[in-house]
């Protein structure tokens, strides 16, 4: 039995929840925003993720309604956000800080939000106790939030933002301060709680990790613009420019000139090296300047030299960063160039053949890497 | 090594001598027997029942409350406003011109500032009385409410209105329900300072003041110009015990509740 794929932004029929349409966003003369058109799709869980500075934070907090675009329009469900106020949006925001309120217990910091909708009493505290079951927070209820974890209370900053069922739920660094163990929980459970309330999240993160086990898509930014957006799989796989392949993991970056061969493509990188051949459906000039652009794991290192890899060349081992369960290699090439390579380590470390300053073979096959124009 | 070596004990000694030996004599001879004011005669408190069947100090004493009370108020309610916008508007034009002139009347001469009360009620034709002294002490402990007021909310971590406006709250309910219950210790001790600054002001009072009210510093001035009684000793001995309560209170305010709720806040947020 096969599941069906959640793509609706493959779907020409679905229409998108949350539009940017050409939003443009200046704060004096810097320029946050620029020019942005993207689709977000109800359901999804859409990852923004950049450097700080790039325009993520800034493209939340205008879909939450503390900032207006200076030029562009914002549609969330088909209606035009320009003149609605944060408290008039069915928009809630888990913060950065978590922003509990410290006069107020945990029921009542959850509560909040509820009150301030004029709902009868039993209806809300009927939510607030099906919020405090969801996060697991039933036996805080009455603490402040100076008395409780910090896994606690980012549980009730998410419990909160969620108590109202709103349509979007945006999520500001949510994870950051919580330690890897806890953050790696936290994430699963996130995942969990937007899936069984079926909520569309838009999570900004500078912890690519991070974004790429939660999400459904990925939007990596850079100065004001989304430079790609696509499932964590593709980004990580498929990445279109040099800036998104450097950006998410770690690559091996080589540039050299172009020459097309058929469905292949003959990278010339340096003088008295063997061409680099790689495998694309882009169409490339001869001459032209390309990019070749290769995951160190999709890289093997060898004493011998491999007898059928489409790509091969010698080199020494300069570095090994040994990280229990991989270790990477850093091999330079008699041009000056260093190469990563990775290698899970399933055998004992004793019995590790290749150490520092040996001569080795790193090798790759034509498909193994990315070819890039940019 | 001792901590208190003589020269430090000297040195304290000396400079709470300074401070407070005028006080003590006075509250000293408040409880004199003798009509004397120099002459020690024994331990009495005959001088606050004097004081308590003397009605033009009872009225002048009413009066006092009363503008300290009003202008207080007031001050603390526009004091605060004016922290809130100037802290939390942002950039304006002439924001820092704006700021520094809430600041101005704090080093200003209160003679200046009394005489320039004084022709503005004239010129607007308001009768001096209990009205004009409580306009003229809105007037400058207004900047003291302020400076306290802002103070604390440079300090509040502004998501708080976010989430409160993100939440549902219009702005004025985001203010009322969670900045105002976070910052109400600056706002209480704003309150008892401008309080305690009403209540001991005699320069501006004797300014913006008519025949109708007079206030108790002014009545304790005039009073020690024919000679000073152990009556006035009693009362002033009264007026340092409300002002001492005020200002003690308003820093324990200030300190205590200040440093827990920053501390609660702090705990709010996400650990460092």
């Amino acid at each position: 039995m096969s599941q069906t794929v959640f793509a609706p932004w493959n779907d020409p029929d679905e229409k998108p929840l949350i539009q940017f349409r050409n939003v443009t966003k200046r704060f004096g003369d810097f320029i946050a925003i620029d020019n942005l058109t993207q689709d977000i799709y109800a359901k999804e869980f859409f990852a923004l993720l950049g450097p700080s500075g790039c325009g993520k934070t800034t493209m939340m907090r205008m879909l939450a309604g503390f900032e207006a675009p200076t030029k562009g329009q914002i549609f969330i469900a088909g209606q035009d956000m320009a003149r609605i106020p944060p408290n008039k949006r069915a928009v809630n925001m888990m913060f950065q800080s978590y922003a509990l309120f410290p006069h107020l217990s945990v029921w009542d910091n959850i509560a909040f939000g509820l009150k301030r909708e004029g709902k009868d009493k039993d209806a809300i505290a009927a939510r607030v106790d099906e919020m405090l079951r969801l996060t697991r927070l039933s036996k805080f209820a009455k603490r402040k939030p100076h008395q409780i974890s910090g896994g606690q209370r980012q549980r009730v900053a998410l419990a909160r933002s969620l108590a109202k069922a709103p349509k979007l739920l945006l999520l500001d660094e949510p994870l950051g301060a919580l330690d890897k163990k806890l953050r790696q929980d936290t994430q699963f459970e996130l995942m969990d709680i937007q899936e069984k309330t079926g909520t569309t999240f838009v999570i900004v993160t500078h912890d690519q990790e991070e974004a790429m086990t939660v999400a459904s898509r990925v939007a990596v930014m850079d100065e004001g613009q989304i430079i790609q957006v696509a499932t964590p799989a593709q980004i990580y796989e498929a990445p279109n420019s040099v800036y998104v392949a450097d950006f998410i993991g770690d690559v091996n970056i080589i540039s050299g000139r172009a020459k097309p061969n058929g469905e292949k493509v003959a990278i010339h990188w340096a003088e008295g090296q063997p061409d680099i051949i790689g495998t694309t459906a882009t169409k490339f000039e001869a001459g032209q300047e390309i990019h070749f652009a290769i995951r160190p794991e999709k890289v093997a290192i060898s004493t011998e030299e491999p007898a059928d890899a489409a790509n091969k060349t010698k080199g020494k081992v300069l570095d090994i960063a040994y990280l229990g369960n991989i270790s990477t290699y850093h091999v330079e090439l008699p041009t000056g160039h260093v190469v990563k390579a990775q290698t899970a380590n399933t055998r004992r470390l004793s019995r590790r053949v290749i150490t520092w300053e040996d001569p080795v073979w790193v090798s790759w096959t034509d498909t193994a890497g990315v070819l890039l124009e940019r | 090594m001792r901590r208190f070596s003589w020269f430090n004990a000297t040195a304290l000694s000396l400079g709470f001598a300074f401070l407070y030996i005028p006080m003590i004599i006075l509250v000293v001879y408040s409880f004199n027997a003798s009509k004397l004011v120099t002459v020690w005669a024994g331990f009495s408190t005959q001088w606050y029942g004097e004081l308590i069947r003397n009605e033009e100090f009872l009225n002048a004493a009413w009066v006092t409350i009363k503008v300290a009370v009003m202008s207080s108020t007031i001050a603390t309610v526009l004091g605060t406003m004016a922290a809130y916008v100037l802290v939390r508007a942002g950039r304006f034009s002439g924001r820092t011109l704006f700021s520094g002139m809430i600041y101005a009347p704090l080093v200003m001469p209160e003679v200046i500032t009394g005489l320039s009360l004084l022709l503005l009620f004239i010129g607007i034709g308001l009768d001096r009385g209990v009205l004009t002294i409580v306009l003229a002490h809105t007037t400058f402990s207004m900047c003291y409410v302020s400076v306290v007021v802002s103070s604390r909310l440079v300090s509040f971590d502004q998501s708080l209105e976010e989430a409160a406006l993100d939440l549902g709250c219009s702005a004025f309910d985001a203010f009322r329900l969670v900045t105002l219950p976070i910052i109400a210790p600056a706002v209480i001790s704003g309150w008892l300072l401008a309080f305690t600054l009403s209540l001991d002001d005699l320069v501006i009072a004797s300014f913006t003041t008519g025949p109708s009210a007079t206030t108790l510093p002014i009545k304790i001035f005039s009073a020690v110009r024919l000679g000073v009684s152990p009556e006035i000793n009693a009362l002033s001995t009264i007026m340092i015990a409300i002002v001492t309560v005020g200002v003690i209170t308003a820093s324990l305010i200030t300190k205590q509740a200040a440093v827990r709720q920053a501390r609660d806040e702090r705990m709010a947020e996400r650990p460092a």
